[in-house]
């Protein structure tokens, strides 16, 4: 299929824009029957997988680190160096695929495994060799039900051609990929919990240390927490070798990722962006992307990196795809996911439409989430009603205080005259959860003061003495 | 009906046995349960807990913890309108009022035909086809007052019933590993070694 301008949109592949620009992940997306073993392998698939098993498993490995393949699901830890962190000589040791996507504004994970499920699927087989993992779980979000028969039906697909299973294209390598789905739980996403809900318990993350379940995760066993867009990036890798991959995109930032703008922009959709390179700016407002705010108004603040990101406004439009970058500016990338606001947007009930997201999400194992999470959304909700006085501000500063001690990171305000507090937080939780309920509490608050001033009443306090005073 | 039929008591067995632990396949089985049931019994949770080795308390305290096991009777169609931001700033709270009036029910309530349900739902990962909403776990995107009295009217004359399944089943698809082709689950302290390919060398 011709693609009759840059700009294209599948039909079938509702959201995704495409573009002239290399696409790594989603080059497949252009066929109706991208998600069919035929079509994939007619357009090089499981080719990344048999460049693999021809090498010995260590330079595979070896291929990945030298990728800098960054981790797409939040954090952006380079995978080559997280299956590193396995302890020697200790196994079985598994893959876990998190297919849990569920931070508000994101989705690209849903596309990859709807449009393109082979690709998953030998993305997880090259993790596999490369680490020594034996069997390996891909977790599936529960309320995606396309996504659950595409990746089940390409697995039985694979299983059926000898792709998956014992002695994989007539070699020693041997994998099971077990479709694993979860049930309807956003904490689930965070990699100690996702864990937790595999063994068949209530999906919340576990105390750390260890930080990294790649020392102990399922079954106490060293486990792997890959993202599924992370994984996607493998086969292509594998084909092309890391000197082409890193010719894309940063040294630091390599490749590209997809990013989904969603908001009021004249063309929200999913994007593959170079990393690194692509800025907020392009992305929001070239003709390319975006190509601007709807009827023609104004930007107003945009969340960067997914729900939990503290918000830019058009003083960071020139920050890139690049995660220090965005972490000195006051936020982060985190799951690439963009939601913009225009002039009309009522900032403090955009905040709630987030905090009420993160409260209603805490799992309610650490305190400070689970209390303050629910006070938080309460207050802000009384003052989006216009019920809200002047102590309910502090109130709200005092809870988000609570949860995360010190400076909370924002970004800078040439209109207020402010500097930014740079990314990360510090953390009374033992996961994001919490802080990702005040975050845009915090960033409204800061970067839009005005819209909650003219909201609240002040409060007259009435002495206690006076009451209930005789005579 | 309330136990796990026979043929899902089977089904239930094969999916067992792709995991090291029993216990790893609780919520597979509760959603095989709510497909059977259209909500989690207790019996079911009972026999899971039977399945797998654990005690229906433990089953429950598991299947409470997920939001789309319901154990109580639910509509035929489960209708979850996404309330988070990206759906928020394109009008999904007047989508939610709409979608209450049309109805006659409330944010949480079931219709007295039993045949929809309706909930506020957070994020459903399709933000830039807002506001969005799904029916038992399939999608409508953009969606506008009119579309969703379409939607109602489709659903009640059965028009789309081949592409919408009664609550309870999410995917229709279910993996089966052929018993030649699958290496099968060990207990992870049945495994001491490297597995074959890490020699070093390469595999083909």
């Amino acid at each position: 299929m011709n693609t009759p301008n840059s700009t294209y949109t599948y039909p079938h592949a509702p959201g995704f824009v495409a573009g002239d620009r290399p696409r790594i992940v989603t080059s497949r997306f252009e066929y109706t029957d991208s998600y069919t073993l035929q079509r994939y392998l007619a357009t090089d698939g499981y080719a990344g997988l048999r460049a693999a098993l021809g090498r010995p498993a260590n330079e595979v490995h070896d291929e990945v680190k030298s990728a800098t393949v960054l981790g797409r699901g939040g954090a952006g830890f380079p995978a080559g160096t997280k299956w590193g962190l396995t302890p020697q000589g200790v196994f079985p040791r598994y893959l876990v695929v998190n297919g849990d996507e569920s931070e508000p504004g994101t989705y690209k994970d849903r596309l990859l495994m709807e449009r393109d499920p082979h690709q998953l699927i030998e993305g997880c087989l090259i993790a596999c060799y490369a680490a020594g993992l034996s069997q390996c779980f891909l977790y599936i979000r529960g309320e995606m039900a396309l996504a659950q028969e595409r990746v089940a039906a390409a697995l039985n697909e694979a299983y059926a051609a000898g792709y998956v299973g014992k002695n994989i294209l007539g070699s020693k390598f041997s994998l099971d990929i077990v479709l694993h789905w979860g049930a309807g739980a956003y904490v689930v996403g965070e990699e100690t919990a996702l864990i937790e809900s595999l063994e068949g318990n209530r999906g919340m993350p576990r105390l750390k240390p260890p930080y990294f379940p790649a020392a102990i995760g399922l079954y106490g066993q060293p486990t792997i927490v890959n993202n599924v867009e992370t994984l996607a990036n493998l086969p292509w890798l594998m084909r092309n070798g890391a000197e082409a991959y890193t010719s894309i995109g940063t040294k630091t930032s390599p490749g590209t990722r997809m990013v989904a703008v969603s908001g009021h922009v004249k063309r929200p959709g999913v994007y593959e962006i170079i990393n690194g390179v692509t800025t907020f700016r392009d992305l929001i407002f070239n003709e390319e992307y975006c190509g601007g705010i709807r009827n023609g108004n104004k930007l107003k603040a945009f969340v960067p990196g997914g729900g939990s990101a503290p918000w830019f406004t058009e003083d960071q439009l020139d920050v890139a795809f690049e995660g220090p970058q965005a972490g000195a500016a006051g936020s982060m990338l985190g799951s690439g996911a963009v939601m913009v606001m225009d002039e009309t947007t009522d900032i403090p009930a955009a905040a709630l439409t987030l905090t009420r997201f993160y409260a209603h999400e805490s799992c309610g194992k650490c305190t400070p989430c689970r209390e303050g999470g629910t006070w938080l959304e309460r207050i802000l909700s009384r003052i989006v009603d216009g019920k809200g006085t002047d102590a309910d501000l502090a109130q709200l500063v005092e809870v988000g205080t609570s949860i995360c001690p010190g400076d909370f990171p924002h970004a800078s305000s040439k209109r207020l005259g402010l500097d930014a507090v740079p990314f990360p937080y510090k953390m009374n939780t033992i996961c994001f959860v919490g802080p990702s309920a005040y975050a845009p509490i915090n960033s409204a608050l800061v970067l839009f003061p005005e819209e909650f001033a003219a909201r609240v009443t002040k409060r007259t306090m009435i002495p206690v003495t006076a009451v209930g005073a005789a005579s | 009906m309330a136990r796990l039929s026979e043929e899902n008591v089977r089904l239930a067995k094969e999916i067992i046995g792709r995991y090291p632990r029993a216990r790893s396949a609780t919520i597979p089985l509760l959603h095989l349960a709510q497909q059977q049931d259209g909500h989690v019994t207790n019996e079911a949770m009972a026999h899971i807990g039977e399945l797998v080795g654990a005690t229906s308390a433990e089953v429950y305290g598991t299947a409470s913890f997920y939001e789309m096991f319901k154990f109580e009777p639910v509509g035929k169609y489960l209708i979850n309108i996404c309330g988070t931001m990206s759906c928020a700033l394109m009008g999904a709270e007047d989508l939610m009022h709409h979608a209450e009036h049309r109805l006659g029910v409330k944010l949480g309530g079931t219709t007295d035909d039993g045949m929809f349900t309706l909930e506020r739902a957070e994020c459903q990962a399709a933000c830039t086809e807002a506001p969005c909403l799904q029916v038992n776990y399939r999608y409508r995107f953009r969606v506008t007052d009119a579309d969703f009295d379409s939607l109602v009217d489709d659903l009640k004359s059965g028009r789309l019933n081949d592409e919408i399944p009664a609550h309870g089943t999410v995917a229709r698809v279910r993996q089966h590993i052929p018993l030649d082709r699958g290496v099968g689950a060990v207990p992870p302290e049945d495994v001491t070694e490297a597995p074959a390919w890490m020699d070093g060398k390469a595999a083909l």
